[in-house]
């Protein structure tokens, strides 16, 4: 839809700026908007962290959502019999997900694999967003007077960093809670030199850990924002000439979004079962 | 890409999702996928199990069809033994009848044949005595040599 009077990096960067609200300096509580896109993301920039995206919130929350209600709705007539099609569907994803986390994860631990399925359909879902014409839900909201209007909350590092760090948190309280503090310490500075260069073990390490959400964050994110941002350059061709390049995109994009969903899992199962292993 | 409240929205959305999903979605599923592992491996015993006890029933039914043969073989041979056994008696009594029947009828013909001979000694007698009166042509006393004649015939 580059429509005349929209210029294409104004085009851009519209569909790559976040429905903002927040406390803005001089305007007060408010969401985010200006002239233009750039003027807007200036704006949600000065709020500061006191802003939310509302709209990765609610695309990811609304998502969550629907996975929980989707697989609680199945859970709850699941039966041993013969099972119907949902449950059959439902069934395969938890037998997959079961699979993959009892060949990295060796310790019980009742969190791991329903912390594996969430991560899973959940970014799988949000994903999948990435599949949706990216005018159809923006046009919608502008129709509706909301200027901005993402709606693949991974292409938001908050989203993917929210679940990244959320990990880290996991990690370092089992790390604790298999090992001690002392054992933790240990850990971190016993290795991998000997111990006379605790201080530089203990740094590396520390960099080392913390680059575990870092890098899953990044990854989810980077991989997504430039599938969306390659999306966002095919629908500047005129209109009879995107399909050439936006189906075999969104084709490689399915292997992609189920790809990176997985990543992002298994990393996950593999982080957590590091902070269980006793070195 | 500011870093904003949004990180912390979404940690506790996932938080709160991954506890829901721990509590409310993964058991029972995973629970069903456990009791139809067992309900098929329960099957699966139940069908080694029955196929176990047909080849059982089979073999029994095989031993019992055997002894049941070999029983009714030492019936009919038992029944050929009584038959041969009654044929003997029933032989056995033929023969007596017949030997007890035989020996009446010799007793019968024993005695027929005196009474014959005393008969033909009677006759003999007159016979005689009329032969030697023709011999003779000469009355003879009758009673004179009926004496005679008499001891003539028991010497017959």
């Amino acid at each position: 839809m580059a429509s005349g009077t929209v210029t294409s990096s104004e085009y851009i960067s519209h569909h790559l700026t976040n429905l903002t609200f927040g406390l803005h300096p001089e305007n007060g509580w408010g969401f985010a908007h200006g002239a233009n896109a750039a003027e807007t993301a200036q704006q949600a920039a000065e709020m500061g962290f006191w802003a939310i995206n509302v709209d990765s919130m609610l695309w990811s929350v609304g998502l969550g959502l629907l996975f929980v209600w989707f697989f609680r709705k199945v859970a709850k007539s699941v039966t041993s019999g013969v099972p119907g099609g949902a449950q059959n569907f439902v069934e395969s994803i938890i037998e997959f997900i079961d699979d993959s986390v009892k060949g990295i994860f060796h310790h019980k631990n009742p969190v791991i694999a329903p912390l594996a399925l969430t991560i899973f359909v959940w970014i799988f879902l949000m994903n999948l967003m990435d599949l949706v014409p990216i005018d159809w839900v923006p046009y919608i909201a502008g129709q509706m007077g909301i200027g901005y209007f993402k709606i693949v909350p991974t292409t938001d590092v908050n989203i993917t960093g929210g679940m990244a760090f959320s990990v880290f948190g996991l990690i370092v309280y089992y790390s604790i809670k298999q090992k001690g503090i002392s054992g933790f310490l240990k850990e971190l500075s016993f290795q991998p030199l000997p111990k006379v260069f605790a201080p530089f073990n203990l740094f590396l390490e520390i960099v080392g850990l913390l680059a575990k959400p870092v890098s899953l964050a990044l990854r989810l994110f980077g991989n997504m924002y430039a599938g969306e941002m390659i999306f966002i350059l095919i629908a500047l061709l005129p209109f009879w000439a995107q399909w050439v390049l936006s189906v075999p995109w969104a084709i490689f994009h399915i292997l992609v979004i189920t790809l990176q969903a997985f990543i992002f899992m298994v990393l996950t199962i593999v982080y957590l079962a590091m902070a269980h292993d006793d070195h | 890409m500011n870093i904003n409240l949004t990180i912390i929205g979404q940690a506790i959305a996932f938080f709160l999702f991954v506890v829901f999903c721990m509590k409310y979605v993964w058991p029972p599923i995973t629970g069903a996928l456990a009791e139809r592992k067992k309900k098929i491996a329960e099957g699966l015993d139940a069908a080694d199990r029955a196929e176990r006890d047909l080849k059982l029933a089979q073999e029994k039914a095989a031993d019992d069809m055997r002894s049941s043969k070999e029983e009714a073989a030492a019936i009919i041979e038992q029944a050929n033994k009584r038959a041969n056994q009654i044929i003997e008696e029933a032989k056995e009594q033929a023969r007596e009848e017949a030997n007890r029947v035989k020996a009446s009828a010799q007793a019968e013909l024993d005695q027929e044949i005196n009474q014959a001979r005393e008969a033909l000694r009677a006759q003999v007698g007159v016979l005689a005595i009329a032969g030697a009166e023709k011999i003779l042509e000469a009355s003879v006393d009758e009673k004179a040599h009926a004496q005679l004649v008499e001891k003539l015939a028991a010497e017959l």
